[in-house]
């Protein structure tokens, strides 16, 4: 009895939480799909909204998936050669670096943004273009990459299977190729689907840096939140959520998956 | 392949020197173990013939006619076994044998043959399919010294490489790994510090204490005729009797012992099955341990040496604990060595 008294206790205290977290989610989606909302769900169903956001924040959402694969390419390009050379080379400069690159955790994106703009601010061809915001992404992104490698590679004993594959005739470039690409490859996927999620969902430095031609999945769903009826704004999230929460779901695998291979 | 290294020095940048001025010569064909306890510089010694370490200015390292000295590692095609095997983990059995045949360029077909015809040599013809983790420490020592002999290295080295395996496993692979390697018929270099795997496998071993070569033999030449007491002691673990010598007669607490020769100016050593307990003995102990090995007893002996005298005992009824013994050393298995030397 007493038993299924704290069972009842547990039950009604998960599905409150439940509750709170998940029905601003539902009210929010419903309203991205109801004909009118101030009617509620009797005015009906429809899929109008969405297709509205689609041809009005088309170009934000081609934006974003543009901006997270450079992101991810750039982090990639100069992460991994960053978190080899980290593991291999331990000692206080390789944990001082590790820091340095670390940084733009600490920092706050709007001061990382406030910074960029009175760098670069003045070039005005680069100060317009995409690949602005590209630069404040990758740096924001950066330290996920690298410190996802390194936990990877942290655990292996990189220095004797990279000198087992030197003395059977493989040559550095070889080597890392062979031996060390494919060893780290749990923590590149899991560092790899952590930035393309941060880079898609990333707003307070975007905000900053964006231009008025230039506005990423979140700036625009800011902007139709302040300029757009509420079903819009709605089905924005709606639209969102799709394309992020599979990532999400990835991310968390992904991950989980590196941790269990570095322990 | 004969192999020929001389005035190879290792200093690191420290001021450490690893390992002293080193001359080292191993026939084609023959298979030389460097002995020693850690710290001896015979990793190192090891890993500079691989060219994973740089040595000394002035070193010098040949293989037959080619001098490698300044080769890096990847192009001196050697083979050698890591103490850890360094398996790559990424790849199966069959494809870590075949990586070192991928390097050097050989046609698909070549490989799968070759890989097949080392892998039935090794017989691991079962696991060619599994991935490397899920092998276990002996399966694993093999595939190390499969995929190290495939590309017919020069040279095969191996670097402890029964040492990660426990000690039941690592007597049988021991004489495994002593039959296998002559089988492949190459010349090979292995490192260990355990005089019983040195004696099993080697032709040839080089014993090394402070980063130098202290002895160099036939295992039967470095058991009967050590050049210092510390080979005395570290292969066959002879102990040293000490005592006084005039003439031909050593002089110890427990009584006086014929010398095979003159023995003024000489340290006096024993190997323990040497030391016989028998009633007509010059020496006189008293037993003060007794340990029980299946085959033999150890019978540590005081009153005779400052420390125990230890006898193996062959034979049912041991003498008890606390019993005064007599015991008898033949003068012939005494080994003199000049005295001054350590």
């Amino acid at each position: 009895m007493i038993k299924s008294k704290t069972k009842i206790l547990q039950l009604t205290v998960t599905l409150t939480a439940c509750a709170f977290l998940f029905v601003p989610i539902i009210l929010s989606v419903l309203a991205g799909v109801t004909a009118n909302y101030f009617q509620g769900i009797s005015s009906g169903f429809t899929l109008k909204w969405v297709f509205r956001v689609w041809e009005l924040y088309a170009d934000s959402i081609f934006l974003s998936m543009r901006l997270a694969i450079s992101c991810l390419i750039m982090t990639l390009i100069i992460g991994l050669p960053a978190a080899y050379g980290l593991a291999r080379n331990p000692g206080w400069l390789s944990r001082l670096l590790e820091e340095f690159i670390s940084l733009p955790l600490a920092v706050p994106g709007l001061a990382l943004a406030l910074a960029l703009l009175q760098l670069y601010g003045s070039m005005k061809g680069f100060r317009a273009s995409w690949t602005f915001i590209l630069v404040g992404h990758v740096l924001y992104t950066m330290p996920f990459m690298v410190r996802s490698i390194l936990a990877v590679l942290a655990s292996i004993d990189l220095k004797t299977l990279e000198e087992g594959a030197a003395t059977l005739g493989a040559s550095p470039w070889q080597r890392f190729r062979d031996i060390v690409v494919p060893n780290a490859m749990p923590g590149i996927l899991a560092g790899a689907l952590t930035v393309v999620t941060l880079s898609i969902g990333e707003f307070n430095l975007t905000w900053m840096l964006h231009t008025p031609y230039l506005k990423t999945l979140p700036v625009g769903l800011a902007d139709s939140y302040a300029s757009m009826r509420l079903e819009v704004a709605s089905a924005y999230t709606l639209v969102f959520f799709v394309l992020i929460v599979p990532l999400l779901m990835a991310m968390q695998w992904a991950s989980a998956r590196a941790q269990r291979i570095s322990q | 392949m004969t192999f020929r290294l001389t005035n190879t020095a290792k200093t690191y940048p420290d001021g450490t020197r690893a390992l002293l001025s080193t001359k080292l010569t191993v026939k084609n064909g023959e298979i030389v173990s460097l002995l020693g306890p850690s710290g001896c510089g015979k990793t190192t010694l090891l890993r500079i013939i691989a060219g994973l370490e740089t040595p000394d200015l002035g070193s010098d390292i040949w293989f037959d006619e080619d001098n490698v000295t300044s080769l890096p590692v990847e192009r001196r095609n050697v083979g050698m076994v890591f103490q850890s095997y360094a398996l790559f983990p990424n790849m199966s059995v069959r494809a870590n044998i075949g990586y070192g045949l991928k390097m050097q360029k050989l046609s698909k077909p070549e490989i799968e043959a070759r890989v097949s015809e080392v892998l039935e040599m090794c017989q691991l013809q079962k696991f060619s399919a599994r991935a490397v983790n899920a092998l276990s420490g002996g399966q694993r020592q093999r595939v190390a010294l499969a995929r190290a002999i495939a590309p017919r290295p020069r040279l095969l080295l191996l670097d402890e490489p029964l040492s990660a395996l426990d000690a039941s496993l690592r007597e049988s692979l021991r004489d495994e790994l002593a039959v296998l390697l002559r089988k492949f018929n190459i010349t090979a270099i292995f490192v260990t510090h355990d005089q019983d795997e040195a004696m099993a496998i080697a032709d040839r071993v080089a014993v090394m204490s402070n980063g130098r070569i202290v002895q160099s033999g036939t295992p039967e030449e470095l058991y009967r005729h050590p050049n210092s007491a510390f080979v005395a002691g570290f292969v066959g673990n002879a102990m040293r009797l000490d005592g006084k010598c005039t003439g031909s007669i050593l002089t110890l607490e427990g009584g006086g012992l014929k010398l095979p020769g003159e023995g003024s100016g000489h340290n006096v050593f024993v190997r323990a099955e040497d030391v016989r307990i028998d009633d007509n003995g010059s020496l006189c102990g008293q037993v003060e341990t007794i340990t029980f090995l299946g085959t033999h007893y150890r019978i540590g002996i005081k009153g005779i040496t400052p420390n125990l005298l230890t006898s193996i005992f062959v034979g049912q009824s041991a003498p008890k604990f606390g019993q005064s013994v007599k015991v008898a050393i033949k003068p012939e298995a005494l080994i003199l060595l000049p005295a001054g030397e350590i």
